[in-house]
């Protein structure tokens, strides 16, 4: 549930602030200029679209860009499209949106099942997927869901376009492949085989906080993959469990006892890593509970 | 009738249309803003503070620190003199050379805007000497720990002990001891809308008008006054909508305190609005207390003997003008009570230590003693193989046992514990429960049942705090007058923070004079406009500003019969009043409208005789006598299910049956009961301030302070039966306390009966998913 | 240092207003303080408690979410633009209030509810308003008026 960075969760105290620091703002016409002031004020600047994480961020002072680039009215960015092969989302497309398409439902269950544990309706229709990815929390729902989906994203800058794939992109707590002039512009989302299952599970303490640990499945007919977020730095793939469980469908303990050794959750008074690691346990036994035997 | 009608509220009609007036929405000319630099230190000695560069800033206009003050504003010691022994350090607005908790106020910046206030905040340089930290009761009490404040030889601040009986009898005796340490985390009040303060000085006449989110604007006048050497008729405090208050608003506040002295200093209009983590680290908090406790039974389940130690970990200050101490007396007073037994022992050890100051807010130490009383009964049954609701019918002072002074040295004048589960039991098909629960257990299914009984002390007597020398007023005074159309303002000492105790006070004042409720308004909430009252805590709103009005009201009522009987030439005992006309009391004939008395009154007052009590303006007051607290008392059943692979607690159906007397407007009271339920389950599963071993909070937003929100509660029966209090006329007893006082113990019961199976126990609030999983052994 | 600003145009409740606002002004300080619209409230500043809630563009949106110059060109909706009468008035014989702070966000939320589905159960009012912190009530008033407004109006 991406609405909160870990910024504001960490208390920041000494000047007390709620209010956000000055900065310039300007909102391009075109991704072309966008990516120009982009790349003019790279180190300087912020993009921001739906801001439902970044403006926490400059409430409580804990980032102070000295100028935001809001992308949020380029409405090319808004397009949910689809070929053979591919589901395309732009990064601007909201929560609410991409619950909404139907598009998504038919190829894409799992992101319809993940949204529905994202915030509260007023953050959904502003949060896109993009600025969820971008930020990069470690507890975000989207970024499990497309490294389970083995999405790819679209980077662009002035220096042109290139493509990261999502195990590639997310590189720590908020960081990402995103160099400081790039802008992410689209998800592309492989169609899932015919007959594949995808379960999306997480326990969080209350409806639409942050998970304290969730898991994404994705059960193509001959290849299984698991992405967990909540319990290391990023959303993670755990790449033996999917090799056991695609190897061997029904050694069920095995991979609940595996899945248990190959995550490392970061330290956390609340929430302990004993307990995170716990949860991964139960979730994925849940999760293949709800596979057809 | 109106008393006991399900009347709505006149003031939510502007509410629900968004015009409520709260402080934030004030603006006032030439007002400027405050933002606090705050200690980021739990323990910090001040070295110097630099406020030149923060002084630089577009819109900055002042930058305050303690020395600033010291001329304009005195400290201050929360003493109580029924507590001699209590230790009383010295508080100033700003912190004065050492900052004691992380959250501290240490300097005050006053700009144009709150963002530029902001600016300078982050630009005051605080050169800090860190020390060593104490963060929890048992560090502030070991032998070698650091000493917060100069003028004490330990970090204790307070020890007493009640005693009744002998307990080392009762446990010698006992045929059965269960025992259990408890540990009820930090938490707080937590109003949506945030402490906020507008503050304004006007030099030609010394006068100080402040707008505030508070719940005693009496009280506020006084302390301003004192503390500021201002005559108290030149300081006026208006409280307009109160968003929310539940104790956390009636206290003094430092950092409201020094936008008052700023507002002075500066000649602009102040406006300070506390921040949702300036909240979470400078309220008031509460609990916090590690308890352990036993309980001796006879062979058959009566109750011998109680013996129960509260170590509770106060704050950095005692919290000003009541201090902190009910906190931990409540549970030195209260556990047990609903029970006959005889022999008590409760010690209390209260701990000064780097944390916000701790002190009262809704259901003051009520949860904690009720968890851990009804919680030992539990156990009991448990041991003795009994049925919970019977071993708690076999033990429950019966109606004959009152009035009683209980073992704890509480005086009850008339509770009704049988009764509230009679009706309990009727409404809550326990068997039918069980059955259920022991099939879903087959399933893996784990649910399970709590009861706690309760006890609410509420609408304080004068004794309390006239005796320990605070100027707290506990009696009521109600102000009637009739306009010259003859409709009723009433203006009253108590106030109306949601609670609808506006609306109660106009259903009696309606009802005794006979008029239409429409044609009243309750008035509240200005210390300059109202009669001196106490305002609104401890559950006194209708307990005493209701007998209060039904006073006025019954001598306003005898003026205008004394005028229309004058007029009628008639006796004034053959007329009453109804529908707002005077009327033959024996046949029903109508005479004359009230509205022709107001016009009589004031505009044709030579056609009055001489010597009749004729004034359409009336003040009677209430205060009892002789009793510290109006007692109240009631039940709750919570069940739960808890799911043992992940340990989230998820609360099912919960019923509250409760006896607060009589009820002047059952819609409001219900409605109530379940926000203090609510709040109850929050405590017990999900809210908790808590602080690395640093003393620095780690849960300063509502991103990691989880509040109770709609998509977890469940739905709460509320059903009353009403045994009057004797003590006053209207019969009201307190009703705010009740559904958090007991939500905590039931939630508590009921975890525990739904792992008893799997057999564990967990005696820590709030009760955590990875808590509860380490209770079971699964983590 | 002096803080940068830019004139924004809008509705607001209807009415066209154009002003020139900080950059870092957020909606919600905007209504409420440039243009003393009050109803709308400020809680957490992290859009956690759902106080500041207002309609943008005929979505209900986090006040304190959005930059006042992000809301140029658009509609905004706060609750003394109007919601629904038939659930202002069942929210007040239900008392589904109390202080009444978080009173205009479970309102505006509610009716975008009703809107998008005219047959909630309990369930799901409880979860459409989630987001939204009230810290008097049970809940359950405010839970019992809109689903007494849902039924009232299928009859």
């Amino acid at each position: 549930m991406p609405y909160f960075p870990a910024g504001p969760r960490r208390s920041r105290i000494g000047a007390d602030d709620v209010k956000a620091p000055d900065f310039d703002y300007c909102r391009p016409e075109s991704m072309a200029d966008a990516l120009a002031l982009l790349s003019l004020h790279a180190d300087d600047a912020a993009i921001i679209a739906g801001g439902q994480s970044l403006l926490p961020i400059l409430n409580f002072r804990l980032a102070a860009p000295e100028l935001l680039i809001d992308i949020g009215r380029l409405d090319e960015l808004k397009q949910v499209t689809e070929d053979d092969e591919f589901v395309e989302i732009g990064a601007l497309v909201s929560h609410c949106d991409l619950a909404d398409s139907p598009l998504v439902g038919r190829e894409l269950p799992l992101l319809h099942q993940a949204i529905d544990h994202i915030a509260h309706p007023a953050v959904r229709h502003r949060g896109t997927i993009g600025g969820s990815l971008a930020m990069a929390d470690p507890a975000a729902e989207l970024g499990a869901c497309c490294l389970a989906l083995d999405g790819a994203f679209s980077i662009v800058s002035v220096r042109g376009q290139r493509w990261v794939a999502a195990a590639d992109f997310f590189k720590g707590v908020y960081e990402t492949a995103l160099q400081p002039d790039e802008i992410l512009t689209a998800i592309r989302l492989p169609k899932p085989a015919p007959g594949t299952i995808s379960i999306f599970e997480e326990v969080a303490r209350r409806r639409g906080d942050f998970a304290m640990a969730g898991l994404a499945l994705v059960a193509a007919p001959n290849n299984l993959r698991i992405a967990l977020l909540g319990v290391a730095d990023r959303p993670v793939l755990v790449e033996q469990t999917m090799t056991l469980l695609t190897n061997n469908p029904t050694a069920v303990d095995e991979a609940v006892a595996l899945i248990g050794t190959e995550v490392d959750p970061l330290d956390d008074p609340t929430y302990p890593p004993a307990y995170r690691r716990h949860l991964v346990q139960v979730l994925l036994r849940r999760a293949l509970s709800r596979l057809p035997q | 009738m109106s008393i006991g009608a399900s009347v709505p509220r006149d003031r939510a009609k502007r509410l629900l249309l968004g015009r409520g007036q709260f402080v934030d929405d004030i603006q006032l000319p030439r007002m400027v803003h405050l933002a606090f630099v705050r200690s980021p230190y739990a323990h910090a000695r001040i070295e110097a503070i630099g406020t030149a560069e923060a002084m630089a800033l577009p819109g900055v206009i002042a930058v305050y620190t303690a020395d600033d003050l010291e001329a304009a504003v005195s400290s201050w010691r929360p003493e109580h003199k029924l507590f001699p022994t209590m230790a009383a350090p010295e508080q100033f607005a700003l912190a004065k050379g050492t900052a004691r908790w992380q959250g501290e106020a240490v300097a005050a910046v006053i700009a144009e805007s709150r963002a530029q206030a902001e600016d300078g905040a982050e630009q005051v340089a605080v050169t800090w000497h860190e020390l060593p930290a104490v963060t929890d009761a048992n560090a502030a009490l070991a032998p070698d720990a650091p000493i917060l404040h100069d003028d004490m030889t330990s970090n204790l601040a307070f020890t007493t002990e009640v005693v009744a009986g002998d307990v080392a009898v009762a446990f010698g005796q006992a045929a059965h001891v269960v025992e259990e340490h408890f540990r009820f985390h930090r938490h707080s009040g937590v109003s949506l809308e945030p402490r906020g303060i507008i503050a304004e000085f006007e030099p030609g006449e010394s006068r100080l008008t402040v707008h505030q989110s508070h719940q005693t604007p009496h009280q506020q006048q006084d302390l301003y006054a004192r503390l500021m050497g201002l005559p108290e008729h030149k300081v006026r405090v208006i409280c307009p909508d109160v968003g929310g208050a539940f104790g956390l608003k009636h206290h003094l506040m430092a950092d409201e305190l020094v936008a008052c002295v700023a507002a002075r200093l500066s000649g602009r209009p102040v406006k300070f609005i506390a921040d949702r983590l300036e909240s979470f680290l400078a309220d008031i908090h509460c609990r916090d207390h590690e308890v352990h406790a036993r309980m001796a039974f006879s062979a058959i389940g009566e109750i011998l003997g109680i013996e129960v130690d509260d170590l509770f970990n106060a704050g950095a200050y005692g919290q000003y003008p009541r201090t902190s101490i009910a906190e931990g007396n409540q549970i030195t007073r209260l556990t047990g009570a609903p029970y006959r037994h005889e022999h008590y022992r409760a010690g209390l050890r209260m701990a000064f230590l780097n944390k916000s100051i701790l002190g009262h807010i809704r259901s003051v130490g009520h949860p904690i003693a009720c968890a851990v009383t009804e919680r030992l009964v539990d156990m009991g049954a448990t041991e003795l193989k009994l049925d919970p609701i019977e071993i708690r019918r076999m033990n429950y002072l019966a109606d004959d046992d009152f009035p009683r002074t209980s073992s704890g040295g509480v005086d009850f004048e008339n509770l009704s514990f049988n009764g509230c589960l009679d009706k309990a039991v009727e409404m809550f098909d326990v068997p039918a429960f069980r059955a259920e629960q022991a099939n879903l257990r087959n399933e893996g299914i784990y649910r399970g049942i709590g009861i706690a009984t309760f006890v609410e002390l509420t609408a304080i007597g004068p004794e309390y705090y006239g005796e320990g020398g605070q100027h707290i007023s506990a009696q009521e005074t109600c102000l009637l007058r009739l306009e010259g159309s003859g409709t009723v303002r009433c203006y009253t000492g108590v106030t109306d923070q949601g609670q609808g105790i506006d609306t109660g006070i106009q259903q009696v004042v309606a009802d005794v004079m006979g008029v239409p409720l429409a044609d009243i308004e309750v008035i509240s909430g200005d210390s300059a406009l109202c009669p001196v009252g106490g305002g609104s805590w401890g559950s006194r709103g209708a307990a005493l500003g209701g007998e209060a009005a039904m006073r006025a009201a019954r001598t306003l009522r005898g003026n205008i019969l004394n005028i229309a009987a004058s007029q009628l030439q008639k006796d004034p005992g053959d007329l009453t009043i109804d529908q707002g006309v005077v009327i033959d009391a024996a046949s029903g004939t109508s005479h004359m409208a009230v509205s022709e008395i107001g016009r009589i009154g004031h505009f044709q007052p030579y056609n009055i005789p001489d010597g009749i009590s004729a004034d359409l303006t009336v003040v009677e007051r209430y205060g009892s006598r002789d009793r510290m607290f109006l007692a109240g008392n009631g039940l709750q059943i919570a069940t739960v299910e808890v799911d043992i692979d992940t340990g989230i607690v998820t609360p099912l159906r919960h019923l509250v049956v409760h006896d607060c007397g009589r009820i002047l407007n059952p819609l409001l009271v219900r409605e109530q009961v379940r926000g203090g339920v609510v709040q109850g389950i929050g405590a017990a599963l999900y809210e908790e301030l808590r602080y690395d071993e640093d003393g620095h909070l780690l849960t300063g937003s509502f991103a990691d302070y989880l509040v109770p929100m709609a998509g977890e509660m469940p739905d709460i029966e509320v059903a009353h039966i009403e045994t009057p209090t004797k003590t006053s006329e209207l019969g009201a007893k307190g009703a705010g306390e009740a559904g958090t006082a007991g939500a905590v113990g039931s939630i508590l019961n009921a975890v525990n009966d739904a792992i008893a199976p799997l057999e564990a126990s967990i005696a820590v609030t709030p009760i955590t998913p990875p808590r509860l999983l380490k209770a079971l052994g699964r983590i | 240092m002096s803080t940068k600003h830019r004139r924004i145009s809008l509705t607001v409740n209807g009415e066209a207003v154009a002003r020139e606002v900080p950059v870092r002004l957020n909606l919600v300080d905007f209504l409420r303080h440039d243009l003393g619209f009050t109803g709308s409230h400020v809680g957490c500043e992290q859009g956690a408690c759902g106080a500041c809630t207002v309609v943008l563009d005929g979505q209900t949106v986090r006040g304190c979410l959005v930059l006042a110059v992000q809301a140029d060109g658009c509609a905004v909706v706060t609750i003394e633009g109007g919601v629904d009468d038939d659930l202002r008035e069942m929210f007040y014989t239900l008392n589904a209030l109390q202080c009444g702070f978080c009173t205009p966000g479970m309102l505006l939320s509610s009716a975008e509810l009703l809107r998008a589905n005219p047959n909630p159960s309990r369930e799901d009012i409880r979860e459409y308003l989630s987001g939204n912190f009230c810290r008097c009530t049970g809940y359950q008033a405010i839970v019992d008026a809109v689903f007494t407004v849902a039924e009232a109006r299928r009859s």
